[in-house]
């Protein structure tokens, strides 16, 4: 119990309460709990609670009970909703359960947060884990009672014994249920779906009030005693090196102490430092300052001659030639050949920047050959590994703390940021604290690959396809950690391979390409492009045949089914079958919901549809438009149906969905990174605009598909529909079709 | 050496005057519930009140605050909840919430200026602050609730 009222003492609350009398400093770690057992494994209070069956819950006798939530939060909900269902299954009283962020560890199983991954792969984990200590609390009381287990059953944060309706809260069954045995997996009940408590029902998030106060703990609150901050001036071109650097006028700014000169990575970069110097002060202000006076000789190496116009011409070259097939059906090319009607258009997509309103940052601590790391990480396993790689030291030796993300958008799966934060520690012998400016964020980012895709059917009498030949070109995000790399792979899966469509002759085919800049997974990844270009092809095939696009779509779709693609490699997880049935049933509800051919709009106004399965979930937009005499185009409304299997958090996925139409919006309108002689162009929020509050939609409806199908995620799905469905509505309101984002380089007025 | 007072505490402060108010208010005084986002104006995350009037935290610096009242998203929490953060809570609006500080603060700036604000109003004086996770459509929500709540009091 001493372990226990020291963590109370060192929790985020008693750190607040000191930073708002304004002596923070005077605190060690001041908020993750899990701090005063770094390096240790079996640290966490659910781990040191009375009754702890396993890693993920533990019961006090005073009725606690702690969870963990192992996921990274960055507003997707996870850090909520999986605890939920460990609740759920335990019949826990919610009012009682206090959420532990994990730190990275093994035991966890995958703490990698992103691909929507969170709920589908950890749903059932959760359930059984609180299985687990339901039936061990209803047999601790069986023997208290000595009655058959058979006439027990749990109910709010009590077992009952039926027959005589005596209860016994699960606080004072801690001790008893701490000594039975654990239950094996095949001794576990879950719950019937209509004895859920929490699952299906709609929960705020665990952090709400947190936030809404300024309590919240992110990346870039973290403080440690002794903390010194750092700023990095990185080489301004991928791969670049510092020759020589001089910090005279650097070390003249007040609270500047030292720079340091931080090394260049070997290729594959992963997530090795950019390199550069860094700029070590009493503060961040400080170190921003001294950076602007570091005066930095660089050899910017090959990726100098990097140019994006002449890169995009490079592009959309491959995208026209035959490119590595990777999904072959029929014959197109004999189809081709027949001399019948075809068209064929191409689209393009920038590299897009993250922008996550919390710039990269960590905390990192090295002594005697561990390290302490708190950082807004969506993979602090990951952490581990780059950091002891980097350092040459055990993975065991790196303790990850995860603190709250101001967002992820899988920005923050790369750990970059944390490394800069451990090897500048163990240079500097101190605690250091990364800080990257917005400039950094985003002109050194993990970009999502810029792409160009062609498209080209084959057309019957009646205007629908009887060919489709996909071409797409984009740097492989594997390239990141093989720098041999050219073509994609996993980026081909979902709305590019899969072409739910019954059209006989498919040919899909990837190009080459190489990375300039560094790149990564953005919200949706490739579906961001694969999607917009999919789902306009169909809406221009739609209009050619003088065809309302939302019948034409459900015709191409043809009957509900499952489609077994048969492809080798595809994976093959239950479930995993693309199901055109649910497609075709968040197609027509987002439709009807909209008022699709019933609503009457006026002049200047149109509507836009698109709809796309995402890893397992299936979503579809409508997308009202207004395009004013000046070309401004104006959202007033957003219909979103969405099948995400069992609605875990009904709540949250509106939530979610709302986001993704916003955050598309952002892509479609504004979003665009370029690059001259290997320098990224943009800078900052005025040149890499993302969607205000008068530039997002004015409302987005979201409607939640009933379904007892496995759940799956909801953080990401939501996004690409929405660009491909704002052109589509764009056409229709005016004529105009667009093929390439962002908006703000076409002229609309 | 400045005098300020942040969250009615009375400060001083002789370390360099150019340094904005942010940093000051979060390294030197530990009150990290106002965010960095940009460090240009363009953002809001970094919004506090000066005065009782929102301002970009990033670009003032603190020797331009002298003499003023800072009033931080903690010094707002410190007697109770903000008829505001109350509407911020009853209808979910944060998602990664990083932003939503600077979202509270420019709303409750607002609805002193404009009490019962049109979407006109909102438009004009919320677009300052981004939120990257989109939760704009709640926000606007929030405010139009808070105006009614505090119609009622």
């Amino acid at each position: 119990m001493t372990g226990m009222t020291h963590i109370q003492n060192v929790s985020r609350r008693g750190f607040l309460k000191d930073a708002l009398s304004g002596c923070a400093f005077v605190l060690g770690v001041c908020y993750l709990p899990s701090v005063a057992h770094a390096g240790t494994t079996a640290g966490t209070p659910a781990d040191r609670a009375t009754f702890h069956p396993n890693a993920f819950l533990g019961l006090e006798t005073d009725g606690t009970v702690y969870i963990i939530a192992h996921r990274s939060e960055m507003g997707n909900g996870s850090r909520t909703t999986l605890p939920r269902v460990v609740a759920d299954e335990m019949d826990a009283d919610w009012s009682r359960v206090q959420i532990v962020q994990a730190i990275g560890d093994a035991r966890y199983g995958s703490q990698e947060t992103d691909g929507s991954q969170s709920i589908r792969k950890f749903f059932t984990v959760m359930r059984e884990m609180g299985a687990m200590a339901r039936l061990m609390l209803i047999r601790a009381a069986a023997i208290e009672w000595s009655v058959p287990v058979s006439q027990c059953e749990s109910g709010l944060h009590v077992v009952e014994h039926i027959p005589t309706h005596r209860k016994l809260p699960y606080g004072e069954l801690a001790i008893s249920a701490s000594k039975l045995p654990v239950p094996k997996k095949a001794e576990l009940k879950l719950k019937p779906r209509t004895a859920w408590r929490y699952i299906g029902r709609g929960a705020g998030l665990y952090d709400l009030k947190d936030i809404c106060t300024g309590k919240a703990v992110y990346g870039i609150d973290a403080r440690i005693d002794g903390m010194v901050y750092a700023s990095i001036e990185h080489p301004p071109v991928l791969g670049g090196k510092v020759k020589s650097y001089e910090d005279r006028e650097a070390l003249r700014v007040p609270g500047v102490r030292r720079t340091v000169l931080v090394e260049p990575f070997n290729l594959p970069y992963g997530v090795q430092p950019l390199g550069g110097v860094a700029v070590i002060a009493d503060n961040t202000w400080a170190a921003f300052q001294g950076r602007k006076k570091v005066n930095v000789t660089w050899d910017l190496g090959p990726n100098a001659s990097y140019n994006s116009d002449q890169f995009k011409k490079e592009l959309q070259q491959t995208a026209h030639q035959p490119g590595k097939v990777v999904r072959n059906q029929g014959d197109v090319d004999t189809d081709f050949a027949r001399g019948g009607k075809t068209f064929e258009a191409e689209y393009y997509v920038p590299h897009l920047a993250h922008a996550t309103m919390e710039p990269p940052v960590a905390v990192a601590d090295f002594r005697d050959d561990k390290v302490t790391v708190w950082a807004p990480t969506q993979d602090p396993q990951g952490v581990q590994q780059s950091i002891a790689r980097e350092l040459g030291i055990r993975q065991e030796a790196v303790t990850c703390h995860v603190t709250l993300l101001g967002g992820g958008f899988g920005r923050k799966s790369f750990g970059d940021f944390a490394v800069e934060a451990a090897v500048l520690s163990k240079k500097v012998g101190k605690p250091v604290k990364v800080v990257w400016s917005r400039e950094d964020d985003i002109k050194f980012d993990y970009y999502l690959p810029v792409a160009a895709v062609y498209l080209k059917a084959a057309l019957d009498s009646n205007g629908g396809p009887t060919s489709w030949l996909a071409r797409s070109a984009f740097p492989p995000i594997n390239s990141t950690f093989d720098s041999s790399a050219r073509y994609g792979g996993w980026e081909l899966e979902g709305s590019w391979i899969e072409v739910p469509f019954d059209i006989p002759n498919i040919r899909v085919e990837v190009g080459p390409a190489r990375a300039h800049v560094r790149v990564g997974w953005l919200r949706s990844v490739a579906s961001n492009y694969h999607t917009f270009a999919v789902q306009s092809f169909i809406d221009d095939l739609a209009h050619k045949a003088g065809r309302d696009p939302l019948e034409y779509l459900l015709e191409l779709f043809g009957p509900p089914r499952i489609l077994d693609l048969n492809i080798p490699g595809y994976p093959q997880e239950p479930g995993f079958a693309l199901d055109i049935g649910r497609l075709r049933r968040v197609t027509e509800m987002a439709a009807e919901k909209a008022g699709w051919g019933r609503r009457k709009l006026g002049n200047g106004r149109g509507m836009g549809i698109a709809v796309h399965r995402y890893s397992l979930t299936y979503v579809a937009s409508v997308v009202e438009v207004e395009v004013d005499e000046k070309g401004g185009v104006h959202i007033p409304r957003i219909d979103t149906a969405v099948d995400a299997g069992t609605a875990v958090n009904p709540a949250n996925i509106k939530a979610q969905l709302e986001g993704a139409a916003v955050f598309g919006t952002s892509i479609a309108r504004s979003c665009e990174i370029t690059a001259t002689n290997g320098i990224i162009d943009q800078s900052n929020f005025n040149d890499y605009p993302v969607a205000r509050i008068d530039e997002a939609p004015y409302q987005t409806n979201v409607y939640v598909v009933e379904s007892t199908a496995p759940p799956s995620g909801v953080g990401e799905p939501g996004v690409p529909v929405i660009a491909p469905a704002l052109c589509n509505a764009i056409f229709a309101a005016t004529g105009k079709r667009i093929r390439e984002l962002p908006l703000s380089n076409i002229r609309l007025g | 050496m400045i005098r300020l007072r942040v969250n009615g505490t009375e400060r001083s402060f002789d370390g360099d005057l150019e340094m904005p108010v942010l940093w000051y208010l979060r390294d030197v005084l530990g009150l990290t519930g106002t965010k960095f986002g940009c460090g240009m104006a363009l953002c809001g995350a970094c919004t506090v009140h000066q005065d009782g009037r929102a301002i970009r935290s990033c670009v003032v610096p603190v020797r331009a605050a002298a003499g003023a009242e800072i009033t931080t998203i903690e010094g707002i929490s410190s007697k109770g909840l903000d008829p505001v953060q109350r509407a911020w809570m009853d209808h979910n609006v944060p998602q990664c919430g990083y932003c939503q500080a600077g979202q509270i603060m420019q709303a409750i700036a607002l609805l002193k200026s404009k009490p019962r604000p049109s979407d006109q109003d909102i438009d004009d004086l919320m677009n300052g602050n981004i939120c990257r996770c989109g939760t704009y459509q709640r926000i606007r929500a929030a405010i139009k609730a808070a105006s009614k709540a505090m119609e009622r009091t």
